[in-house]
């Protein structure tokens, strides 16, 4: 069983209720997809038992010895990554899209493909399971394919290790890396808050995944900050069909189990807040 | 503090960028207080919200649509009688969004991994590969009051990456007064092409250890590209106290805290401006405004 936990806007307590999840069941494999910004490694510090570089893309760098100034790169260039500046070319790495149209065109063949190899998928143990991260390096294209290594790496251990549930923490917004870590998944739960930006947010992310189809839940996570604007996402779900697994108020214990780089459920089993994320997962899972 | 000279702030141009690793920290609070306490000011100030995926300035002001205007990508078209199956598009296109079979004299372009940079067009010899235009999405300007301006990078549900609605929704803001960026999370590709144009970095973070892991991977992007940071701590109270011990260490000036208020965290789930009730943030956000745009601000024209 893989469960994707999403949120759209960042900041809702995704990872929080991940963590949670992770430490509900016996033994799981946890698979941290939100690759620009992993966290759930801090909880559970997993051992390093294997690494593997992800090749984000490439990047173009001129050979200034071989270079003519013909500036044919900088006609050809849709990115707008090439400019003449104080009497050379420049390409500006931020820019760069690594479409190699560039050095394909040079006539003095000056211009050559440089691999970005920063980024990387790490797998391991934690104290209830195995774990998959990735970190993606700053600057890189985050195109859900080091979403996909995370996940494929995640299935393969659960195979191998006979382990049932698949938690995934899922990273924010609606673009490619969030459809990577949704598609064909068996549970979506999409965590929000009751804020208007939440809301909005909330609208759009129900959208790309209605795309697929899938069976997706919504948590309202510190529901109690604004009772009024809970009701209205309420509303929302039902008018979409989406079904609230349930609703989690604001509990500084939550913050207080990540300083102390435990889930919820580890810090403290029969609190309230923890009884009641237990139940939502049970639900989701019909267990 | 020294009384400020708005008549010299007039006449300065910055743009500052509101950044964030972790998603969820206050950007957008801090983004939009920020653009209506300068909008008292009368001053020439543009908000771009750069968060392409999940804009949300808009929730916070009332303005009236000036222009909006769709932003494209070309992705091929391939004539099949023209096309000789050599393949040639499918070798020069870096991104894998040519499928070809030969034999089968089958080829198809997968349009949602193009990124439109036309090397399968220089390549054909045949002339079989024409360009169509593909929404990406919206960029919007709204005037707020005379001399201000909100402008929406707003990426269609479904495309892959905002980066050139993003690109586009800066261009739109020009090169002129102060430019407010509200940058989308991470540190990725979305987040440096946002900072790459700013002339100072403010860092939203909170105290937890999520906050903080965040925060160092930002700043640490930041010094590859030579940008200088601030960091505002939001919600403190709540959590712990590395953050400080590293902004310490790092010699990151700490330009704000604001401490876990219901109150604050009320009037932004209701999409107002808590600004307008707690006035005495209001020289808070001035004081520090100004100690950056007097270090970092350049004469306009």
């Amino acid at each position: 069983m893989e469960l994707a936990v999403i949120s759209g806007k960042g900041g809702t307590g995704k990872s929080s209720i991940s963590a949670a999840f992770a430490t509900l069941s016996e033994k799981v494999v946890l698979a941290d997809c939100d690759v620009d910004a992993a966290n759930l490694y801090i909880l559970f510090n997993p051992s390093h038992e294997e690494e593997q570089v992800y090749i984000g893309g490439q990047k173009a760098e001129i050979n200034y010895s071989l270079c003519t100034n013909c500036n044919l790169c900088i006609d050809y260039c849709r990115f707008g990554a090439i400019s003449f500046l104080n009497v050379k070319v420049i390409i500006s790495e931020t820019s760069c899209d690594g479409c190699k149209l560039c050095s394909r065109i040079c006539p003095a063949e000056a211009i050559s493909m440089i691999d970005s190899n920063k980024s990387r998928m790490y797998a391991g143990t934690f104290r209830n399971g195995k774990m998959v991260y990735g970190r993606l390096a700053p600057g890189e294209e985050n195109s859900g394919k080091l979403v996909n290594i995370v996940r494929d790496k995640a299935k393969t251990i659960a195979k191998a290790e006979n382990i049932e549930t698949i938690i995934i923490d899922g990273p924010p917004g609606i673009g490619c890396p969030v459809i990577s870590t949704i598609t064909g998944v068996d549970y979506v739960v999409i965590v929000t808050e009751p804020t208007i930006s939440g809301m909005y947010d909330l609208k759009r992310t129900i959208e790309i995944t209605s795309k697929f189809n899938l069976k997706i839940w919504v948590i309202i996570n510190k529901y109690d900050l604004n009772m009024e604007m809970s009701n209205n996402i309420e509303s929302l779900c039902l008018k979409q069909n989406v079904p609230v697994a349930g609703k989690l108020p604001f509990d500084t214990q939550v913050v207080n189990a990540m300083v102390h780089c435990k889930s919820i459920i580890e810090l403290n089993p029969n609190s309230q807040i923890a009884l009641q994320i237990s139940s939502i997962f049970n639900k989701i899972t019909q267990i | 503090m020294n009384k400020l000279d708005w008549s010299m702030i007039k006449i300065k141009k910055i743009k500052i960028a509101i950044a964030s690793g972790k998603g969820g920290t206050g950007k957008t609070l801090i983004s939009t207080n920020l653009f209506y306490v300068l909008q008292q000011k009368n001053i020439n100030i543009t908000l771009v919200d750069c968060d392409a995926e999940e804009p949300n300035d808009l929730v916070f002001f009332n303005g009236e649509k000036e222009k909006s205007f769709k932003v494209n990508q070309k992705v091929p078209v391939i004539d099949e009688s023209k096309c000789t199956f050599c393949g040639k598009c499918h070798e020069y296109c870096n991104y894998n969004a040519i499928f070809i079979l030969p034999s089968a004299k089958i080829i198809k372009v997968i349009e949602d991994l193009c990124h439109g940079c036309g090397a399968c067009s220089v390549a054909c010899n045949f002339d079989a590969i024409s360009e169509k235009d593909v929404s990406l999405g919206t960029v919007s300007c709204f005037s707020n009051t005379e001399k201000s301006t909100i402008i929406e990078a707003k990426m269609k549900v479904g495309v892959f990456s905002p980066v050139s609605v993003i690109k586009e929704a800066i261009k739109e803001a020009g090169n002129y007064g102060i430019i407010i960026l509200d940058s989308p999370p991470g540190t990725s590709c979305p987040f440096i092409q946002t900072v790459a144009v700013a002339d100072y970095v403010i860092l939203v973070t909170e105290p937890t250890p999520f906050g903080l892991s965040d925060l160092k991977q930002s700043v640490e992007t930041l010094k590859t590209m030579n940008k200088t940071c601030g960091v505002i701590i939001n919600r403190s109270g709540l959590g712990d106290n590395a953050i400080y011990d590293y902004l310490k260490q790092e010699q990151i000036p700490l330009l704000m805290e604001i401490s876990f208020d219901k109150d604050i965290a009320s009037y932004y789930s209701k999409g107002e401006l808590f600004i307008k009730y707690k006035s005495e943030w209001k020289h808070r956000f001035i004081s520090m405004f100004n100690s950056i745009i007097e270090k970092y601000g350049t004469c306009s024209n």
